[in-house]
């Protein structure tokens, strides 16, 4: 039985937890808004290069001079992941679910016998895969200085997968990253992006305004070259983006249920608290009667 | 038909403009070229330069780019920037940056050719610091005040 100094005690620091798990919360709530406006701000160029990408790619996939960006390199051996994660934790499992899905891919192309390479982007990946695949790290990039994210960081990003796609160091590049669905919900995601994965515009209305025939200056093949590796790095700076967005939504959550926790801890200490408090009184109470009884 | 067009001067950040416009004047990689409305459909490659937007009420807007491409459209054009600023805030310390990122471009392409014998890759990345360079010099700034790291 714990006395009541020491109760006393816990309930004191399970308040102070509380009060920084709540303090948590309330930052990540101001820098989700704050991530989700820049994912929202960052769709209309994204989209854009999307739909004049896709109409490009299919006038470009069916002829045989179409860059290797688009139509690989016509083996798919060696595999690159590119796993996106951040830098701090304490957001629940956010960093464990990307890892989780990138472990699972490399298992499953390791078992069909494929090659594969990893490049960390944040201190979190790196370290929770550390353990199995150090052997197939080529390059990590520390985000930890980076206040506001910006399309340099995604270019620099791109710049060296396309160097290493380049030299030829792997066929297949996917991206992990968690899409941001809701606050509470984040789905960690793998999308491919060498070979270019092409996707039909969802906004129809953009879709349509490309479908019409375009003329194209100085030609279809040299735009397409010049386009792919900004389309790549646009698709990275939506990935860190999106990334950003669902890791203050997951640590928002965590930080909501530590929170929730804490009080619930707090009654419950509270009531044995009292109780103890209530049983020495009786038992002082008794030991008075008793003595004056004795007299 | 309208006299005016849809123009959106897009970054991968954020939407930076967004006007009715009765002219743009675009620099093309192979040549300026104007767009107004009616044009017929393109798609244009932009090299690094000035763009020169005029409004529904005829005034002129100057925006500096670092290249790009332009989609034009019968009633819009949309220019997909990575870099792009009015004129009246292209500092020298933006227009620096800019230049930086070109040289490095040029030396990266430099020491991938002779390893890979790739000459147009040189070559743009040359065409890229030239264009580069033109633009500094036309609205004022000076191309060579960059410290670039070796």
């Amino acid at each position: 039985m714990p006395s009541l100094k020491d109760l006393k005690n816990r309930i004191n620091s399970v308040k102070s937890t509380r009060k920084i798990t709540k303090a948590m919360q309330m930052v990540a709530a101001a820098k989700l808004r704050r991530a989700e406006e820049a994912a929202q701000q960052a769709r209309p160029y994204a989209d854009r290069m999307n739909a004049v990408m896709a109409g490009l790619a299919e006038k470009a996939s069916g002829s045989e001079s179409a860059p290797r960006l688009l139509a690989g390199t016509g083996d798919d051996k060696r595999h690159l992941l590119v796993v996106l994660t951040s830098e701090r934790g304490l957001a629940g499992g956010f960093n464990s679910s990307i890892v989780k899905l990138a472990r699972q891919t490399a298992v499953k192309l390791r078992g069909e016998g494929k090659d594969v390479t990893i490049l960390t982007v944040g201190k979190k990946g790196r370290e929770q895969l550390k353990r199995d695949y150090s052997q197939a790290f080529v390059n990590h990039v520390d985000m930890s200085e980076v206040k506001r994210l910006g399309y340099e960081h995604a270019r620099d990003i791109a710049d060296d997968v396309l160097d290493r796609f380049e030299t030829g160091d792997f066929d297949v590049a996917t991206l992990f990253y968690n899409r941001f669905e809701s606050v509470i919900s984040q789905v960690p995601t793998a999308r491919q992006i060498i070979p270019a994965v092409i996707e039909t515009a969802e906004d129809q209305e953009i879709a349509d305004s490309v479908s019409a025939e375009y003329d194209y200056e100085p030609g279809e093949e040299v735009i397409l070259a010049e386009l792919l590796p900004r389309a790549v790095a646009t698709q990275i700076f939506t990935a860190l983006l999106e990334n950003a967005a669902s890791e203050q939504g997951a640590r928002m959550t965590a930080m909501d249920n530590a929170t929730r926790n804490a009080g619930d801890m707090i009654s419950r200490l509270e009531t044995e608290y009292n109780r103890s408090r209530q049983a020495a009184i009786t038992k002082e109470l008794i030991e008075i009667i008793s003595g004056a009884e004795a007299l | 038909m309208a006299d005016t067009m849809q123009f959106d001067l897009v970054a991968p950040e954020r939407n930076l403009m967004s006007v009715p416009v009765r002219e743009v004047r675009l620099p093309g990689t192979d040549g300026d070229l104007s767009a107004m409305p009616g044009h017929a459909p393109a798609i244009v490659n932009l090299r690094p330069g000035l763009v020169t937007v005029v409004d529904d009420k005829g005034t002129e807007h100057q925006f500096a780019i670092s290249g790009g491409f332009a989609e034009i459209n019968n009633s819009s054009v949309s220019l997909l920037a990575e870099i792009g600023r009015k004129r009246e805030d292209m500092t020298q310390e933006v227009f620096d940056e800019m230049m930086r990122s070109a040289v490095r471009k040029k030396e990266a392409a430099e020491a991938k050719d002779t390893a890979h014998g790739a000459e147009n890759i040189v070559a743009s990345a040359a065409k890229l610091l030239a264009d580069m360079e033109a633009l500094g010099t036309h609205i004022g700034l000076d191309p060579n005040s960059s410290t670039v790291p070796h």
